[in-house]
């Protein structure tokens, strides 16, 4: 029994577990792909393949990419840090877009008909917020300058030292 | 940090899926497998259903408005909890062990999963029908193919969750800024960085950002769940709008009249009402629907898509009247039927507790005017607490069963 748990490298209730959610999943998925077993597959394989590899790579560049190309700026007085101040309005309207895009883009032809609403307004709706957002950090960054221009230097408080 | 959106996504989920199963259970799918089921090959995955409730009225509207609202909700934290593990994605070698084999084989479904409901059920409510087949069975099946993988998931991870939320204090997290950030200290699952950069941004500002994601994709789609004058501030939902039309019928539609195909001629004088079930059938114009004893009911739309009207006063004959003109003073059930000639929804069978409610009607009016071709002129059924896609328009059929 221990050479078997040992080869198997967890508690035989681990085991357990996961045949337990294989045949929970296996009875759903052959439901799932019943119709169109093909197309339905591509589209959960899709969905991990678009996430891990498409999505969070692009944007875990451009995390990267604007300290980069934006680094080598001048700073003549005291500053503040300002990436989060490019970040946070960026992500949010990005997270916008990822969610609301087939109406931001007017993808779904059906939906003035169906509806009986305008498939107009997205887009100038998207924009607004977007522009609204960066606003309201380009107003936070200037108001954290100036408290920043105003004080000295704070001293650093003692590093917190925390177990994970 | 992984363990604070984990926990969010664990309470979150939960309410999703029971939210989810109960929407299904709302269609009634057992009383009608044919007419009612959009996935009648469910076989024990419909284990739980029970007979939908007609109170209180607005049941339905409250458990999809939250599911579908507090789905969008979880966008952004889903997406921080995947980005918050991605390292593990490309860990070398990818298996010590056949039990990490198959854990990690788990969480393909996971993910796969959790991205493949999130976006079908995003996209669905957008109107935008592009995934294979019926949403409901992708949805449907897909959810238990995720929830699977998330209890085990939730089975082998909720001492790490539990140990991790443990060993932070959350007071002092949001009393720290970036400048006192420290990295985590290496930790037995190999999730921190051994060389982690200088720190840009602090944990406090990091669930804040993702908190802010929150309650921005809250406040900009809950208001075509609750309606009135939060209706506007939805600003990219897709019934954030008003419908503009002016006048006693001036509330969302789901499918219009031109959508489905149904002529206004149709709806006009030549439209008669056929009560089937009892020996003979009847069939009644609209004016002598209108002779019958009327009754109005305050009732809202409320759709699968998670938008929904506020009541409207809903005037016209009661589903019970109507089960005794055609002869059945029991009836078990009742096969509502459309003019529309296609579409999943042109029938839908309703169950005894939902034509016996004093408040089911055939509505004739709302609002104290008859109701235009895009809300089901002339006749609709409006049930409390029934699916939008239930309350069957421009009726032209019942067959009432005992």
């Amino acid at each position: 029994m221990n050479r078997i748990v040992g080869w198997y490298g967890a508690n035989p209730l681990h085991l357990l577990a996961l045949l337990g959610c294989f045949a929970l999943a296996a009875y759903a998925a052959v439901r799932l792909v019943s119709f169109q077993p093909i197309t339905v597959a591509v589209w959960f394989l899709g969905a991990v393949i678009g996430h891990d590899l498409l999505l969070l790579p692009l944007y875990s560049v451009a995390d990267r990419a604007i300290p980069a190309i934006l680094r080598h700026q001048p700073t003549p007085m005291p500053t503040v840090a300002w990436i989060n101040y490019v970040r946070v309005p960026a992500f949010l309207s990005g997270l916008l877009f990822i969610v609301w895009f087939p109406l931001i883009l007017r993808l779904p032809a059906e939906y003035p008909l169906a509806t009986a609403l305008s498939p107009k307004p997205f887009l100038s709706h998207w924009l607004a917020v977007t522009a609204a957002l960066w606003i309201l950090s380009a107003f936070a960054f200037a108001f954290a300058l100036r408290l920043r221009r105003a004080r000295p230097e704070p001293p650093r408080r003692r590093h917190l030292h925390q177990p994970g | 940090l992984t363990s604070v959106f984990g926990s969010v996504l664990l309470v979150g989920i939960v309410v999703l899926f029971i939210t989810g199963l109960l929407s299904y259970a709302a269609y009634n799918p057992n009383l009608d497998v044919a007419v009612n089921d959009t996935t009648p090959d469910k076989g024990i995955l419909g284990f739980y259903l029970f007979e939908w409730p007609t109170h209180p009225y607005w049941l339905y509207r409250l458990t999809q408005g939250v599911h579908v609202t507090l789905g969008f909700v979880l966008v952004p934290v889903l997406l921080a909890k995947l980005w918050s593990v991605i390292p593990k994605l490309f860990e070398w070698p990818p298996a010590r062990s056949p039990a990490q084999l198959l854990e990690r084989l788990s969480l393909l479904l996971l993910v796969g999963g959790a991205v493949f409901e999130f976006a079908t059920g995003i996209i669905n409510i957008q109107i935008w029908y592009v995934f294979p087949g019926s949403f409901y069975r992708l949805h449907f099946y897909g959810a238990w193919v995720f929830m699977a993988a998330f209890a085990a998931h939730v089975a082998f991870k909720i001492r790490t969750m539990v140990t991790a939320l443990r060993a932070r204090s959350l007071r002092v997290e949001l009393r720290t800024d970036t400048a006192h950030t420290e990295p985590e200290p290496l930790d037995p699952d190999h999730l921190v960085s051994p060389a982690p950069a200088p720190p840009t941004i602090s944990r406090r500002g990091a669930l804040g950002m993702v908190g802010a994601g929150s309650l921005l994709l809250l406040l900009l789609a809950v208001g075509q769940s609750i309606g009135g004058s939060l209706r506007r501030l939805a600003l990219l939902a897709p019934h954030g709008q008003d419908l503009g039309s002016g006048g006693p019928n001036d509330f969302q539609v789901n499918k219009t009249a031109a959508d489905r195909g149904v002529l206004p001629e149709q709806a006009g004088q030549n439209w008669r009402l056929t009560l089937r079930g009892g020996p003979t059938p009847r069939v009644l114009t609209r004016t002598q629907l209108l002779a019958l004893p009327q009754h109005t009911a305050h009732l809202p739309i409320a759709c699968v898509e998670g938008w929904s009207t506020e009541n409207q006063a809903w005037t016209g004959v009661r589903l019970r009247d109507l089960a005794q003109l055609a002869g059945i003073a029991e009836p078990h059930s009742v096969l509502v039927e459309s003019l529309e000639q296609t579409g999943a929804f042109r029938s839908a069978a309703l169950a005894r507790n939902q034509i016996l409610n004093p408040d089911s009607l055939l509505a004739l009016e709302v609002n104290g005017a008859p109701l235009s071709m895009d809300h089901g002129s002339p006749a609709r059924v409006i049930v409390p607490a029934n699916p939008g896609v239930h309350n069957t328009k421009w009726v032209t059929l019942m067959t009432f069963r005992r």
